[in-house]
């Protein structure tokens, strides 16, 4: 077992401690450890059914993991999901439902307005520029099933930035979506990396690790490797995860 | 009396005719489960009304054939409906088909009130219930009336009528049931193998609706539902072999009807009570009974654990 | 008889008359408004089955109160016994599609058939006993304005009043639990007690429509205004109000219209007058509806053309 990176748990905004999660009795993902830095942004990666989007889901508590604990800003994750936002791979929405994009952006805004609280102007406002921030302004008005996949995508990133949550969490951003979605979506992660926002994403597309992300964790059901992407992204290790040396795009 | 006086002329015709039109609704119900359109049975229960009706009104007649007709093309024009609704509003199936099924049934209702088909010997509740009580052999006058053709002669018209209409719908079924299964598993391979789906899928739909229309007249519309919805349901909790769960739904069925109806015609008058209950309504409390052992101690009530 | 019915739709048919209507009328808004939610959150059929799973304890209700020497026919206690069942059937549905394999729609026909065979015997041993006068029950089936108690509206109207309020208070959490239960849930919405809640108002809508729809088509003044409503308007909250509103309309007219017609069932009044309003939107919604769409299409042909 890699032992995980030693960081001040002060510093860590998701630290996953010896997390095992099971479908009927097969392991899925086991004895995970891992520490998510504060202020970094982490792709894990790993070849189909290494458990990625397990392991984000059993962080969150979506799915019951069998053992292990999570923490998140040193509280228990359920404590801390105020200051959590998850982007699912793909919305499993009705998409024929009445929603309008900005409705959809001020479902973002739930914690602040409550039951009954009202949708103030600021707030509104604060929506709009969500949907700014990824170049989606114009189409606010717009039914959500009139979009296509890529601006649907964005739409749910504006969900996710209008909860100002100090740790995102994103399964496959780029899974299926235009140059212009994909420039658009990690233009907004590096900015929410510089105000000090953590960025965990499950992400497949080996050739952009190095350009878009600064840490990797390597998984195959097991962690084979976590860390900076400089140390961490190189071809023995991603072999060994990847389970094959096919990998000549990657640094020996 | 003897015991055959009294059974072969009033218990037997009523039992004979619930232990057919269960049967007549197990075999379909079967596939519409496997196939997630259990509430089209529903649906076609409550079409067949205005069917019926309308083609009182259209033609004067209220003879078996005219009755059937009315309701099995009633069902066609509630399933085109259901399909324009969903293509039309996007709605999700459950909601298309309550819209339809609950406005044709309002429209036969309405039909049924303010035209004075009254001639049609229907009214609402026997819609609903049935008269599976009223189906009596007056000329029976014992187990050797069995064997008296003449007697035979004078059974109720409903019961030849749903044995023909079972053994067609039980034919069909059996003629077919390599194509309906594979269509039901897999669709898409289906069609690659040169099935084509869409008949099938007409075809499931047209049996539903045969084995509604020929229950309806004798059980009225909740039987059918229950029937559709219940044996099937419970033989999928028994076993995991689409023959056996077939097997095990019609002789699910035929003892919830058989039984039902006995229980209804004796049960109160053992208690003491000068009077029997429905028997439409026993079968149906009978088989939703079997369905909740099923769900509490069936060998294969479990779902698989699911995938990631 | 247009001079009557004139009469009837302004409330000028008499004190009790315009009380009927009243009620019919708020009935509708209720089950048409809470009616967007449960059909957005795909529980359209399980208001049906939970509509027919009333008929055992309405006639529970009858005997027990007639046993006890009261009126058999006491809208409030018979309610009391119509939630009671439902709300048993709506246990049953739930355990059925937790603990086994059985698909949702599956269970919510075995659960419909089963309870409503069982409300049928009861109506039977009811008939057969000879507690005096005739029950009137059947009036439940199909719904009836005719020999409505100035109580009876007083106690729909209240209803869905009640229930109106409860719906404005939970509409958010509702919606954001019908869009998307897996974020909703995130945001610390509790969706079980969201849905627990939806399917209690839809209940509650269930019950008062029993007296003047019917437990067999009540589920059309859930459904059917609500698709109607979706045709116009992609933002829920004008859905909603939307379909409120259809449900009021016919609501008003279809009692109206049986007030006059006291032969005309109400219940099927009402639901022909949702289904026509359904079917002219269909038509000639802007934007959704067929003509409109078809208009697009020939424009863009057109332009394709050019």
């Amino acid at each position: 077992m890699v032992d995980p990176t030693p960081i001040p748990v002060a510093e860590t905004a998701l630290a996953v401690t010896g997390l095992t999660v099971s479908y009927a009795a097969l392991p899925v993902v086991e004895g995970i450890n891992a520490r998510f830095p504060k202020g970094t942004m982490t792709a894990i990666i790993g070849p189909n059914g290494a458990g990625k989007s397990t392991l984000l889901k059993a962080a969150l508590g979506l799915v019951p993991a069998v053992a292990g604990e999570v923490r998140a800003f040193g509280q228990p994750v359920a404590k801390a999901m105020p200051r959590i936002a998850y982007v699912p791979q793909r919305a499993a929405v009705d998409w024929e439902f009445p929603a309008r994009v900005i409705d959809v952006v001020q479902m973002g805004l739930y914690r602040k307005t409550g039951l009954l609280g009202r949708m103030t102007p600021a707030l509104k406002a604060q929506a709009v520029d969500c949907l700014a921030r990824l170049g989606m302004a114009d189409f606010a008005q717009r039914q959500i099933g009139a979009l296509s996949g890529g601006q649907q995508q964005r739409v749910f990133l504006a969900r996710a930035l209008a909860q100002e949550a100090d740790l995102m969490i994103l399964d496959e951003p780029f899974a299926g979506v235009d140059a212009a979605t994909e420039s658009a979506i990690i233009t907004v992660l590096h900015a929410l990396r510089a105000e000090g926002k953590t960025v965990i994403a499950v992400h497949h597309d080996l050739a952009t690790v190095s350009a878009y992300f600064d840490r990797v964790l390597l998984l195959n059901r097991r962690v084979i490797a976590e860390g900076p992407t400089t140390t961490t992204f190189r071809r023995a290790t991603v072999a060994e995860a990847y389970g094959n040396t096919l990998l000549t795009s990657i640094p020996a | 009396m003897t015991f055959g006086a009294e059974f072969v002329p009033l218990t037997l015709p009523p039992l004979v005719i619930a232990v057919l039109a269960a049967l007549a609704c197990a075999a379909p119900g079967n596939f519409l489960l496997l196939r997630g359109q259990s509430m089209l049975g529903d649906a076609m229960s409550h079409v067949v009304l205005p069917g019926i009706v309308t083609a009182f009104l259209l033609t004067g007649s209220a003879a078996q054939p005219v009755m059937l007709a009315g309701a099995l093309a009633a069902a066609a024009v509630s399933s085109a409906l259901i399909e324009g609704i969903r293509r039309a509003t996007g709605a999700d199936p459950g909601a298309a088909m309550g819209v339809t099924f609950t406005a044709m049934f309002a429209l036969g209702v309405l039909l049924l009130e303010t035209s004075g088909a009254g001639a049609v010997h229907l009214d609402v509740e026997h819609a609903l219930y049935g008269n599976l009580e009223g189906l009596i052999w007056i000329d029976a006058t014992g187990w050797a009336s069995l064997a008296d053709p003449a007697a035979l002669a004078t059974l109720p018209p409903e019961l030849p009528a749903l044995a023909i209409a079972t053994a067609a719908i039980l034919g069909a079924l059996a003629l077919f049931w390599r194509p309906l299964t594979i269509a039901t598993f897999d669709e898409g391979f289906a069609n690659s193998a040169g099935i084509p789906t869409r008949w099938i899928s007409a075809g499931v739909t047209g049996l539903t609706a045969l084995a509604a229309v020929a229950a309806f007249s004798a059980v009225g519309s909740i039987l059918t539902i229950a029937m559709l919805i219940c044996p099937p349901a419970t033989a999928r909790l028994l076993t995991d072999s689409l023959p056996r769960q077939m097997a095990l739904s019609l002789a699910i069925a035929a003892l919830s009807a058989a039984l039902g109806t006995v229980i209804a015609g004796y049960l109160p008058l053992a208690l003491g009570l000068g009077f029997s209950v429905s028997a439409s309504g026993s079968i149906a409390v009978l088989s939703g009974i079997f369905l909740g052992l099923a769900a509490t101690i069936g060998p294969r009530r479990r779902r698989l654990a699911a995938a990631p | 008889m247009t001079a009557d019915l004139l009469q009837a739709l302004l409330f000028q048919g008499g004190y009790n008359a315009a009380l009927v209507s009243l009620g019919a009328a708020l009935l509708g808004l209720a089950a048409g408004a809470v009616g967007a939610f449960t059909t957005l959150r795909r529980r359209a059929l399980t208001s049906d089955a939970m509509a027919h799973a009333t008929l055992p304890g309405i006639g529970l209700a009858f005997l027990a109160m007639a046993a006890f020497g009261g009126d058999g026919r006491n809208l409030a206690g018979l309610l009391i016994g119509a939630g009671l069942t439902a709300a048993l059937g709506l246990y049953w549905l739930q355990r059925l599609t937790d603990t086994t394999r059985l698909p949702e729609d599956a269970a919510t026909g075995a659960i419909l058939s089963t309870f409503y065979g069982a409300g049928i015997v009861i109506l039977t041993v009811i008939q057969n006993l000879s507690l005096g006068r005739p029950a009137g029950l059947e009036g439940f089936l199909l719904g009836s304005t005719a020999g409505m108690l100035k109580s009876d509206a007083i106690l729909i109207a209240a209803g869905g009043a009640v229930i109106l309020a409860l719906l404005l208070i939970l509409r958010r959490a509702l919606a954001m639990t019908a869009f998307d239960p897996g974020h909703a849930r995130l945001m610390g919405i509790n969706t079980r007690a969201a849905d627990m809640a939806l399917l209690l108002l839809t209940l509650a809508c269930v019950l008062l429509g029993l007296r003047v729809v019917g437990l067999i088509l009540i589920v059309a003044l859930l459904i059917t205004p609500a698709l109607t409503a979706r045709l116009w308007s992609d933002r829920i909250g004008v859905v909603a109000l939307l379909a409120g509103g259809i449900g009021a309309f016919a609501g008003h007219l279809g009692a109206s219209l049986s007030l006059v017609l006291p032969d005309l069932p109400t219940g099927p009044a009402i639901v022909l007058i949702t289904f026509t309003a359904f079917l002219l939107s269909v038509l000639f919604a802007p934007g959704r509806g067929l003509i409109a769409r078809a208009l697009t299409r020939a424009r863009q042909a057109a332009l394709v053309r050019a």
